[in-house]
């Protein structure tokens, strides 16, 4: 049953992210992505993280993906018709490059899987919100305060960058 | 029980993709939301290894990371917007003030 669950939302996933990188509308790719992401939080329930299940669709797809959507539409983009209607070495550089880190990573894993240590399940509670709340305000106290004030910042930078008056830049010399 | 090689070889796939993504699109959201999903591709890692050795630090690690990525989509998108309004228009072939 996990093995049909990890095959369908893997294939799900990848189908996704790729239609998302191919399609010319942004709006689309959005709603991809979104897509991608359902599919990434069903993996991550499969592994036990549910706390992390939660948050992703909470925070990625319910937060970013709507902030997302809404600067795709309040900006009114026109498609990319141009995109793959004729052969660039561009594309073909930019899939060579990706192969290359894909078969990269793929070596290293097949080299990494042996020497790693098998462990007993000991830990199958690992991913519930109490065992991750434990360790977050008690070991991790500190960062956790930090990112708030991270937070903070980047609302406050977002807002003096987009609300900034608009001065066509002039140059004198011309 | 999935081995933890197929997580990770997911991870790869959708990091590559992602890779791909940003160097073709010209569209600056769409290279955003490419950065996004090579992100979700590392925390998909991330959380594989917590898994695999049943240990919660990973996961908090994630955690973090998707703070930061929420910080970092907001600015990135006001920085988006800021183009947009000097320069009507995200194509980044187009934002070449700085080119030589």
């Amino acid at each position: 049953m996990i093995t049909f669950s990890f095959i369908f939302l893997a294939v799900l996933a990848v189908a996704s992210a790729l239609a998302m990188v191919i399609n010319k509308n942004a709006v689309n790719s959005a709603l991809f992505l979104v897509l991608n992401m359902i599919a990434l939080s069903g993996v991550y329930l499969l592994l036990k993280a549910q706390f992390l299940a939660i948050i992703q669709v909470l925070v990625y797809a319910g937060a970013i993906m709507v902030l997302f959507l809404f600067v795709v539409m309040l900006l009114n983009l026109e498609n990319e018709e141009q995109l793959f209607s004729k052969f660039r070495i561009k594309y073909f550089v930019a899939f060579l490059l990706g192969v290359g880190v894909f078969s990269q990573l793929i070596y290293s894993i097949g080299s990494l899987t042996d020497t790693l240590p098998v462990v007993a399940e000991q830990m199958t509670q690992a991913g519930t919100v109490e065992a991750i709340g434990d360790v977050l305000y008690t070991k991790y106290s500190l960062p956790f305060h930090i990112i708030a004030m991270l937070l903070t910042a980047a609302v406050n930078g977002a807002l003096m960058v987009a609300q900034h008056k608009t001065k066509p830049v002039t140059d004198e010399n011309d | 029980m999935i081995s933890i090689d197929w997580y990770l070889a997911l991870s790869a796939i959708l990091f590559c993709i992602g890779i791909v993504g940003v160097l073709i699109r010209k569209n600056a959201i769409v290279i955003f939301m490419c950065v996004e999903l090579m992100l979700n591709a590392v925390n998909l890692s991330l959380i594989s290894f917590s898994s695999h050795y049943g240990n919660v630090d990973g996961q908090i690690l994630v955690f973090f990371a998707l703070a930061v990525a929420a910080a970092e989509a907001v600015v990135g998108l006001a920085i988006i917007i800021a183009i947009f309004r000097n320069n009507l228009s995200v194509d980044i072939s187009r934002v070449n003030l700085l080119r030589w």
